[in-house]
């Protein structure tokens, strides 16, 4: 329907579009920059003479990091705690929340009190760092001595999940699931066979979540990881972070590249798999939103 | 159970006799057999229950049992013997906290102000944007341009919280002789709203900037994402609606006024409730990698605090102490917040 806008109209798309480019362009513009800045050469970076394209380009600043061993260490480590840690709390989750779906489980209100209490109240972080302590101490008995399986086993499992999945399943119809049974389907084959296929997006999200939250572990990783060789990427980018900011540090380097070109670099880095794999997830991401919390 | 005599004994008019009710043997029978009852079923059903074992034990050993160590702040620091065999200090830490009078005191005072500053803030800042960009998303016809403004304010959302902070960090370092300040002190100097000195002691070592600093990141961080939920409320006005309100003569302003507003009212109020009820639960990691000693003094919040004193420090006692106050009146607001969104809109949020 074509029409002609009116002058209130016109003022409003005028000003939304403009508010909107420049909040736009100030999303994006630190990228810009980091990107700018990490190829950028030493004195430009370090008077500040980078605005948005870079000068003097150089790429030693990528070419150290590529050669620290450390930070290929990190970046597999953060994919192994990433792979196993979404496995497993995905894995546990689809299964508690099958079984919080059906109306016939006995003291079905007192097991989602269960969970939704952590949602309301959590511990705090000095009993939770003693509870991973004690956890620590367990595992070394039983043989586990690396750090790693411990942050994929005891974090990230979050209430907020498993209600998500369990609206999901809910949501399937019973007759299909009446189906399989007079079928002859047993009931791990009735999740794996029916409630699975039937809530594949919801499934998606929730690992996408699961996956986020391990991919941006930061904080109990580092309080638990002892051995530096195990840290995640997170907790490298950090590390380096605090060590190139030293002054002392700062006052030392001597290199044809500035040392915050290292920094922006690591960043890129980082940032660079998740814009990859971004337009793939992006669908998902926007579905958990609006699936997020409202129900019951 | 109790109940009346009528329940348990019938008379016999007839006969003048009382004899059992019938019901009731068969409510005694159920109520005997409860147990039996539940046994079987659960054998019946034993799958469901072996499906639910895992995510009972994961919530029990890494969610509640941590809530036993929380005893830790009634008893006194020990670093050899488990909690159960510390000695009872009573209610000493909360007194020494609440009302010692004494250092402790005033910074977890000072700790407990900044946590409710800094999401009260994000209340009044962070909450609107979002709401802010849906509209403008909204006059934006074209669906390729569209997009490209969502993928681009969703952005900031991917990155993680170390990847963010030490952008931050970078963007608005320090400066000194032989090094220039970030680009964005840069910037705000140029167009005179910081002065050169100020810039060059690093926007991050000052106190008066902490909260603007968290805040904006915020929204840079946070606003797009958000953004999505009153968006899809938007998108799900029906045409007619705007045409309904043009025959009538309502202008663009009239339009939001009168037909998008009250559409997306109940979503506003949704999330403004829940946003009211997590005012204490703030992320601590953002304000750990944000801080620094220079900026406790508006950056400090309850769980920084419990990290300095129980984590870093050897006062554990203490510090879970004070995060325990401060978790359960969170607590209480969550729930609050929830009861008032049930009977607000019949929408429970949990």
């Amino acid at each position: 329907m074509k029409r002609k806008l009116e002058i209130s109209e016109l003022i409003f798309k005028i000003i939304s579009y403009t508010l909107l480019t420049v909040f736009a362009l100030g999303c994006l513009y630190p990228f810009l920059y980091a990107v700018s800045a990490s190829v950028s050469g030493r004195h430009a970076v370090e008077y500040g003479e980078v605005i948005l394209f870079p000068k003097d380009v150089q790429f030693q600043a990528f070419k150290q990091m590529f050669n620290d061993n450390m930070f290929w260490n990190s970046y597999s480590n953060t994919l192994f705690l990433t792979c196993y840690g979404t496995i497993w709390a995905l894995g546990v989750s689809i299964l508690g929340a099958y079984a919080l779906s059906k109306k016939r489980l006995l003291f079905r209100k007192f097991f989602n009190f269960y969970l939704v209490f952590t949602m309301w109240f959590s511990a705090g972080i000095v009993p939770q760092y003693l509870n991973y302590l004690a956890t620590k101490d367990v595992f070394n008995s039983v043989g586990i001595v690396d750090d790693k399986w411990l942050v994929v086993i005891a974090m990230g499992m979050a209430a907020m999940n498993i209600i998500l999945l369990r609206n999901a399943f809910e949501n399937v119809p019973s007759e299909i699931e009446e189906a399989a049974i007079v079928d002859g389907a047993s009931e791990f084959q009735v999740l794996g066979k029916v409630f699975i296929p039937m809530s594949k997006s919801t499934i998606a999200t929730v690992a996408l979540f699961f996956a986020i939250s391990r991919w941006n572990g930061y904080f109990w990783a580092r309080q638990m990881i002892s051995n530096q060789n195990e840290h995640p990427l997170q907790v490298f980018i950090r590390l380096r972070l605090e060590q190139y900011t030293d002054p002392e540090f700062m006052a030392g380097w001597n290199e044809v590249f500035a040392s915050d070109s290292v920094i922006y670099a690591l960043i890129v880095c980082s940032i660079v798999p998740i814009l990859i794999i971004y337009p793939f997830i992006q669908k998902y991401f926007a579905k958990g939103v609006n699936a997020g919390g409202v129900k019951e | 159970m109790k109940g009346k005599a009528a329940d348990y004994l019938i008379l016999d008019e007839i006969s003048g006799t009382y004899h059992e009710n019938p019901e009731q043997v068969v409510r005694d029978d159920v109520e005997k057999h409860y147990w039996l009852h539940v046994g079987r079923t659960i054998l019946k059903d034993w799958r469901l229950y072996v499906m639910l074992i895992p995510t009972i034990l994961v919530f029990l050993f890494w969610r509640y049992l941590p809530m036993y160590e929380l005893l830790g702040s009634f008893k006194v620091s020990d670093e050899v013997k488990p909690v159960s065999q510390q000695f009872f200090a009573g209610f000493s830490y909360f007194k020494t906290l609440l009302v010692g009078g004494t250092g402790l005191s005033t910074e977890f005072w000072r700790a407990l102000r900044n946590t409710f500053l800094l999401s009260f803030y994000g209340l009044c800042f962070g909450f609107p944007m979002p709401i802010i960009l849906a509209l403008f998303f909204n006059e934006v016809r074209s669906n390729i341009a569209r997009s490209v403004y969502q993928v681009l304010t969703y952005l900031p959302k991917f990155m993680s919280t170390v990847v963010m902070t030490s952008l931050v960090t970078m963007l608005v370092k320090q400066g000194s002789d032989i090094r220039g300040i970030g680009i964005v002190s840069q910037f705000l100097v140029k167009i005179g709203l910081l002065s050169q000195e100020v810039a060059d002691a690093g926007l991050l070592n000052n106190p008066s900037f902490f909260r603007a600093i968290y805040q904006i990141s915020g929204i840079w961080e946070e606003a797009g994402y958000g953004s999505i939920v009153f968006f899809a409320a938007i998108i799900a006005i029906s045409p007619t609606s705007y045409e309904a309100a043009q025959i009538d003569g309502a202008n663009k302003m009239a339009q939001m006024r009168y037909v998008v507003l009250p559409s997306i009212l109940s979503t506003i109020v949704i999330m403004l409730i829940t946003r009211i009820g997590s005012l204490l639960n703030i992320g601590y990691e953002k304000v750990l990698l944000l801080y620094n000693p220079n900026t406790y003094v508006t950056a400090d919040v309850v769980s920084t605090f419990a990290q300095r004193y129980g984590l870093a420090g050897a006062a554990k006692g203490i510090a879970s102490a004070a995060e325990m106050m401060n978790n359960v009146i969170g607590m209480l607001l969550v729930i609050g917040a929830n009861t008032i969104a049930r009977k607000a809109s019949n929408v429970s949020l949990y």
